[in-house]
């Protein structure tokens, strides 16, 4: 499973930098949020997956009973997600401004703060 | 308990809040801002205070005990960068009830300020990994509001870039973190160096160093990966500018400080020499980038990029001497880089450019203001007695203790481009006549500016420390040597937070 995962980490980031490297903005926001989906996978594999056992403690018991799944990582995921969406929805709106302003969808028409 | 370490969170975010409050009327946002950095300051020195009495201050979250709780936490060098975010809290407080304008104010402005140096002094403050992440968005998406407040054409393509390759960089700094975990199986930044102290370095720590090197590197703008930095920095408000030059790149200094000084310790020949080159290239492209330029915060951008450098050598070295002038640079940098954006926007508001081709007469009717300039600008070059000769003298000593030649030179041709551009800017700013086209009346005085002299409050004030650093040195250099000795010693770091001693 954790094969599977990386390589599919790893198909994931590729995809997001093609996309990132492509020309229109549009393409960039659907880079970066590719990315920071498979920086969120990558957590998930990196820290190890295991199947159906919930990190529950039985009643009476103090310690969990044989090995569990780590619930931290998903914290973690879930955070990174929140923020994710956050700054998402404002590179989002930034880049609908942007076409507004400049006229152009284009990143090449976008040099005029460059040097 | 100790109230001192968490109160330069709570400070902004509890402002940040008031102000939100109070969103339709500017007049008590202004006042509530100006209360809350000088509450800001205060408490930065409380803790500094605090910090050289125990030398760490620990807050554990919910009493939960590290490494399982999030652990805030302030060595020396975080309470000597809380001050440093205190003054320029207070600086551009100041600066902009004046510089801003009206309608900026009104879509957030201040409360925005204030979450972002919520986010600064949380950075600074952290010692857990993933929660150095969450200051750093809190503090990233803020500054992407802020730097896009006006919503001009410069200001959203120079935003694009800015964005991309920060949330590139912390795509990078996540998946670091996801792997490191995976390896230690602890996001404590103490628990990560003692378990990393353990292990023999394999190729894989290697890596994770690596690409936290890369992910702090984009936010400090390193080379090669400082190109957001002169495409934004000279677009959104001056006050912001400022802002922004201050502190955000020296978020990036600190979290490598910190990383490559308590976590990534064990193959310091491999990773420091990357450092090592990365500041000698930082330096030189950032100051023959700003060679080219005339615009005037684009200048003063490029020069960041090469100050960066300095403070990257101190690091990459890795001798006691070379941390000291490390935390020297960093906190002279500060005082200074912001200043000299803040003449920049006072000579905006004389003379309506920051073109350098449109700009001139200012010494001959302005000396104060010129004076206000040089010291500054002459400090940055690193002419003595000013605190950036002394800076200069300790990182560039350090260099040649260690016999890394190239760098050294490297590190004296930058001094010598720098007081190049500096003198560039006297020469077309100050020296030259005014051009021909060029609107003087508020140059000249026969437009009255009633409020400018709170524009140049803050100037004299960050004059004043730049010059206090130079003529008092050896209480600052002490102060660094202390801060330099504790990242040196991780083990302390790491007893203060764990309760072990590794």
């Amino acid at each position: 499973m954790e094969t599977l995962m990386a390589y599919v980490v790893g198909i994931l980031f590729a995809s997001a930098i093609y996309m990132m490297l492509r020309r229109s903005i549009v393409k960039l926001v659907i880079g970066l949020i590719i990315l920071s989906n498979a920086a969120n996978l990558l957590i998930f594999a990196a820290a190890g997956m295991t199947r159906g056992a919930p990190p529950l403690i039985p009643e009476g018991a103090t310690a969990p009973l044989g090995p569990i799944a780590d619930p931290l990582p998903q914290a973690l995921i879930l955070t990174a997600i929140v923020i994710a969406f956050g700054v998402l929805a404002f590179a989002v709106v930034l880049i609908h401004r942007a076409y507004e302003v400049v006229g152009n969808d284009d990143l090449d028409q976008m040099k005029d703060t460059d040097t | 308990m100790s109230p001192e370490v968490v109160l330069p969170i709570l400070i902004p975010l509890l402002a940040g809040a008031l102000t939100l409050a109070f969103w339709r009327s500017q007049r008590y946002q202004r006042w509530i801002t100006l209360f809350a950095s000088f509450a800001l300051l205060a408490a930065g020195l409380w803790l500094l205070d605090s910090t050289r009495q125990h030398g760490y201050v620990v807050m554990q979250m919910g009493n939960w005990p590290a490494p399982f709780g999030i652990t805030v936490i302030a060595d020396l060098l975080s309470a000597i960068m809380i001050v440093l975010t205190g003054i320029i809290g207070l600086a551009i407080a100041v600066y902009s009830m004046v510089a801003t304008p009206d309608r900026h104010e009104r879509f957030g402005y201040y409360p925005l300020m204030h979450l972002l140096l919520a986010g600064v002094s949380g950075s600074f403050l952290s010692g857990d990994i993933f929660n150095l992440f969450v200051w750093f968005e809190v503090m990233l998406l803020a500054s992407f509001a802020l730097l896009t407040l006006g919503g001009e054409r410069s200001q959203m393509e120079g935003a694009i870039k800015y964005v991309t390759l920060n949330l590139f960089s912390s795509a990078i700094f996540l998946s670091a973190i996801g792997l490191l975990y995976g390896m230690v199986g602890t996001l404590n930044m103490a628990d990560i160096g003692y378990k990393l102290s353990q292990v023999e370095h394999t190729g894989m720590v290697n890596v994770v160093a690596l690409m936290f090197m890369i992910s702090f590197g984009i936010k400090a703008a390193a080379f090669p990966l400082f190109f957001w930095l002169p495409a934004s920095y000279h677009t959104p408000l001056i006050a912001v500018s400022a802002l922004f030059a201050g502190l955000l790149t020296k978020v990036g200094v600190y979290a490598l400080y910190r990383v490559f000084t308590l976590m990534f310790t064990g193959d310091v020949s491999y990773t420091h020499d990357i450092l090592l080159w990365a500041a000698a290239l930082t330096m030189l492209t950032g100051v023959l980038g700003a060679a080219a330029q005339f615009e005037f915060r684009r200048i003063l951008s490029f020069h960041i990029i090469s100050q960066i450098g300095y403070m990257l050598l101190g690091l990459a070295l890795y001798t006691p001497l070379a941390i000291i002038g490390g935390v020297f640079y960093i906190m002279h940098h500060i005082i200074v880089k912001t200043n000299l954006f803040l003449v920049s926007g006072v000579v905006y508001r004389l003379l309506g450019s920051y073109d350098l081709k449109k700009l001139g007469g200012v010494y001959k009717h302005r000396p104060g203001l010129a004076l206000l300039f040089l010291v500054p600008a002459l400090s940055l070059a690193g002419l003595p007695p000013l605190s950036g000769f002394f800076a200069k003298f300790i990182v560039i000593r350090a260099g040649i203790e260690t016999e890394a030649w190239v760098v050294t030179a490297v590190a004296l041709l930058v001094g010598l481009l720098t007081l190049y551009s500096m003198i560039k800017i006297w020469a077309e700013v100050f020296w030259k006549p005014v051009p021909e086209g060029t609107d003087t009346s508020a140059l000249t005085g026969k437009r009255k500016d009633s409020q400018m002299w709170i524009m140049l409050l803050p100037v004299v004030g960050l004059t004043l420390c730049t010059l206090f650093i130079g003529l008092n040195g050896q209480p600052i250099y002490e102060l660094a040597s202390d801060a330099a000795d504790q990242l040196l010693n991780p083990a302390g770091y790491i007893e203060a937070v764990l309760g072990v001693s590794p």
